[in-house]
């Protein structure tokens, strides 16, 4: 109950003093802060359409986050979902091109286990690189991004190009009936979907069983997991994996919900931005939905803050920034909160 | 939002006005009332930085100009990627701020998510900066508009043949599509009007927005003894600036980069959208149908050269001039028999010419005899 009631409130309060330092940004930008943040609200959570456009944008960096946050939990600070979005993207067309024809739930299916497996390969390989190697994992899975995206330019400006995309060069396309839609009528697809199942699923094997146990133990003591006999090696390897396989379905949303074929937009940051989410979220995947979901808020209204205000678009950056770094230091709080250490002796 | 409310307002009073001039009460009171409602909405999305000496910067300054209309309103978005969050932000732009014409002016918005959005909203105009507008395939709110910016770089190209001693240019430039290579021949071609001798070397950086590459190959181009650098990416600055640091020569693209190297800037390709923009607003002021197609270049006024830096020399100047000239009466052909790829390749025979307008230029996939590259990136 005191972690709980700990978990929740100091978020909550980083948030808030969080848009407080914002205000003061603002304020000296020579805006109106109140007017700011309730148009912030208004343009991510104001109304049906602002929350869809909200949830479209926060789809993706769910699954981009665990690439972080999984590797996080066994001690890995891997910085490589740009690239393995790539990766899973490009080979789910690749599979999604020569299988046209076939029956369209084959195709799908094939895509998303496709894009999973390459992406879940190129991330085991940073943790392999790390344990077998000892190379540092952090310069890898950044060196490997940009093989990655290399490879897709390559790609695509070569080999899978469609001779008919002369100036926007892409891949041919999947086929239309090979798309993965909208969910009913709305205007958000289905990659949402992927990513509230994926991290509800990852948290419960996270934090709900006995891998998940041997996982936190390596990674807060990779000394004791070996003395107590955990395979440490193919714990790294299958974490780094499932890691890669969740950001690996992004990509193939990508491809096959937005795009309908791969083209170099696979590279527009989604990676990067899902790092932020999962040190926001603290590395535990349920937390990374609700991070999410504020991210993409923020994001959406950018455009209104832009029209509304004539803010730059950095406007939305400096306020992630802000949010990062006290979210960060409050990190240091946790068992810290005096009047909530009552309930920790009442209740353990 | 306040603007908004307003208007829901008076689009409100309209109709009763309306209602009520129907009975001849009021007939005379309508119209003024109506022009007021009726500003000219527009709305500019950009790809990435709005201040980026480049592409994006391009189309804020044509933004900008229109600021002087009192009758057009404008809004923009920058940083805007080419993913469903570009989807999102002509949505709102159209639900939240009436816009009755939008302005994505990135290549990577047209196919999809334009014509996705153009489907769902037929009533507004979807105009795309890149002619890929197909009259067999596209629905009919959508259009593009593009310029033959090739003549502006031909006359840098002139001016770069004139200023190099070397003999060697450098041109650092996004990715093989056929708009670049144009670009690259057009200045090659140029250059070697002047002098038959020049070669140009080409490096692909794999991306619009590469400054890292961009300046590597602006230095590696540099120890080579290349001295006249000039680029097709997002934004010039880091080619620009590159150059100025290493003593040598650039012109510059997009937009005026002269202040980023006030010894050794020479010229450069600018887009004047500002003309085009304001034809826009005109055009649908006076509810004229908008073509879907437009394009034009220095005689059309779509796009210009940028002033001499001070390094040119009175003989380039005059040089360059006197070619401006025939681009403004016509008489100009770049594209004019015999030219021969760099593989020694004839692709355009004695005799033949192509003119601007002429659709083979847009599907170009070769360089020109001089240029020291390959297609393939």
């Amino acid at each position: 109950m005191y972690r709980l009631i700990e978990s929740i409130l100091i978020p909550v309060m980083a948030l808030l003093l969080s848009l407080l330092v914002f205000s003061v940004f603002i304020m000296l930008s020579g805006s109106n802060a109140l007017e700011v943040l309730a148009t912030i609200y208004r343009g991510a959570f104001g109304s049906w359409f602002s929350w869809q456009n909200t949830l479209v944008r926060a789809a993706p960096l769910m699954l981009t986050a665990l690439c972080t946050a999984l590797p996080a939990r066994i001690g890995l600070i891997n910085i490589g979902g740009e690239g393995a979005m790539v990766v899973g993207g490009l080979c789910a067309a690749v599979v999604g091109i020569s299988m046209n024809g076939m029956s369209p739930m084959v195709v799908m299916s094939a895509m998303v286990i496709t894009g999973m497996l390459t992406a879940g390969c190129w991330v085991a390989m940073i943790g392999a690189l790390k344990h077998y190697r000892n190379v540092n994992e952090t310069i890898s899975s950044l060196l490997l991004n940009y093989i990655a995206i290399a490879i897709m330019s390559f790609l695509i400006l070569g080999p899978m190009r469609d001779p008919a995309t002369l100036n926007n060069p892409s891949s041919f396309p999947i086929g239309e009936a090979n798309m993965i839609g909208n969910i009913g009528e709305s205007s958000i697809h289905w990659g949402l979907v992927f990513g509230l199942v994926v991290c509800i699923a990852l948290w419960f094997l996270m934090r709900r069983t006995s891998f998940g146990f041997a996982v936190d133990m390596t990674g807060g003591n990779i000394r004791a997991a070996q003395i107590s006999g955990l395979g440490v090696g193919k714990l790294i390897i299958i974490t780094c994996f499932l890691a890669g396989a969740a950001t690996g379905i992004a990509g193939v949303i990508e491809v096959a919900a937005v795009h309908g074929r791969a083209n170099l937009s696979l590279n527009s940051g989604y990676g990067y931005a899902g790092i932020l989410v999962a040190f926001l979220a603290r590395h535990n995947p349920l937390a990374i939905i609700p991070v999410a979901i504020l991210m993409g808020g923020i994001r959406a209204s950018s455009g209104l803050l832009q029209r509304g205000f004539d803010l730059p678009d950095a406007t939305t950056l400096v306020l992630q920034g802000i949010i990062f770094i006290v979210i960060l230091a409050s990190e240091s709080l946790y068992g810290r909160i005096k009047w909530l250490r009552p309930m920790a002796v009442r209740h353990g | 939002m306040s603007e908004q409310k307003l208007n829901a307002g008076r689009r409100k009073a309209l109709k009763t006005l309306s209602a009520l001039s129907a009975t001849g009460l009021l007939g005379s009171f309508v119209p003024g009332a109506w022009a007021s409602a009726k500003k000219v909405k527009m709305g500019f999305i950009y790809v990435g930085p709005r201040d980026d000496y480049g592409y994006n910067q391009a189309h804020f300054e044509g933004k900008s100009s229109l600021s002087n209309l009192d009758w057009v309103k404008t809004f923009d978005e920058e940083n805007v990627p080419e993913t469903i969050e570009v989807v999102k932000s002509m949505e709102s732009m159209i639900n939240l701020d009436d816009a009755q014409v939008l302005f994505p002016t990135s290549f990577g918005y047209f196919d999809p998510h334009i014509l996705k959005v153009a489907k769902k909203y037929p009533d507004v105009m979807f105009l795309h900066c890149g002619g890929l507008w197909d009259e067999k395939k596209h629905p009919k709110n959508v259009g593009s508009y593009f310029g033959y910016i090739d003549e502006p770089v031909y006359l840098a190209g002139v001016v770069a043949g004139h200023m190099s001693k070397s003999g060697k240019l450098g041109y650092i430039a996004a990715i093989p599509i056929p708009q670049v290579l144009r670009n690259i021949n057009s200045f090659t071609l140029g250059a070697r009007s002047v002098n038959p001798d020049i070669t140009t070397n080409v490096v692909f950086t794999g991306g619009w927005a590469n400054p890292v590459k961009e300046a590597e190959a602006a230095n590696s181009m540099a120890d080579q003894g290349i001295d006249v650098l000039t680029c097709h990416v997002d934004s010039p600055k880091v080619v620009v600036q590159t150059a100025e640091k290493r003593g040598i020569y650039s012109c510059g693209y997009h937009t005026d980069q002269s202040v980023l190297a006030p010894k050794g800037f020479l010229t450069g390709a600018e887009w004047n959208w500002s003309k085009v923009y304001a034809d826009y607003a005109e055009m649908i002021k006076s509810g004229k149908k908008i073509p879907n197609l437009i394009r034009g270049g220095l005689k059309e006024g779509v796009v210009k050269p940028s002033p001499y830096g001070k390094a040119v020399t009175a003989k380039a100047k005059s040089d360059a001039d006197a070619v401006l000239k025939k681009f403004m009466n016509g008489s100009m052909v770049v594209y004019k028999g015999p030219i021969k790829d760099n593989t020694g390749k004839t692709v355009i025979p004695e005799g033949k010419a192509y003119t601007q307008t002429d659709i083979w230029l847009e599907s170009m996939d070769w360089l020109v005899e001089g240029v020291i590259g390959t297609t393939k990136g």
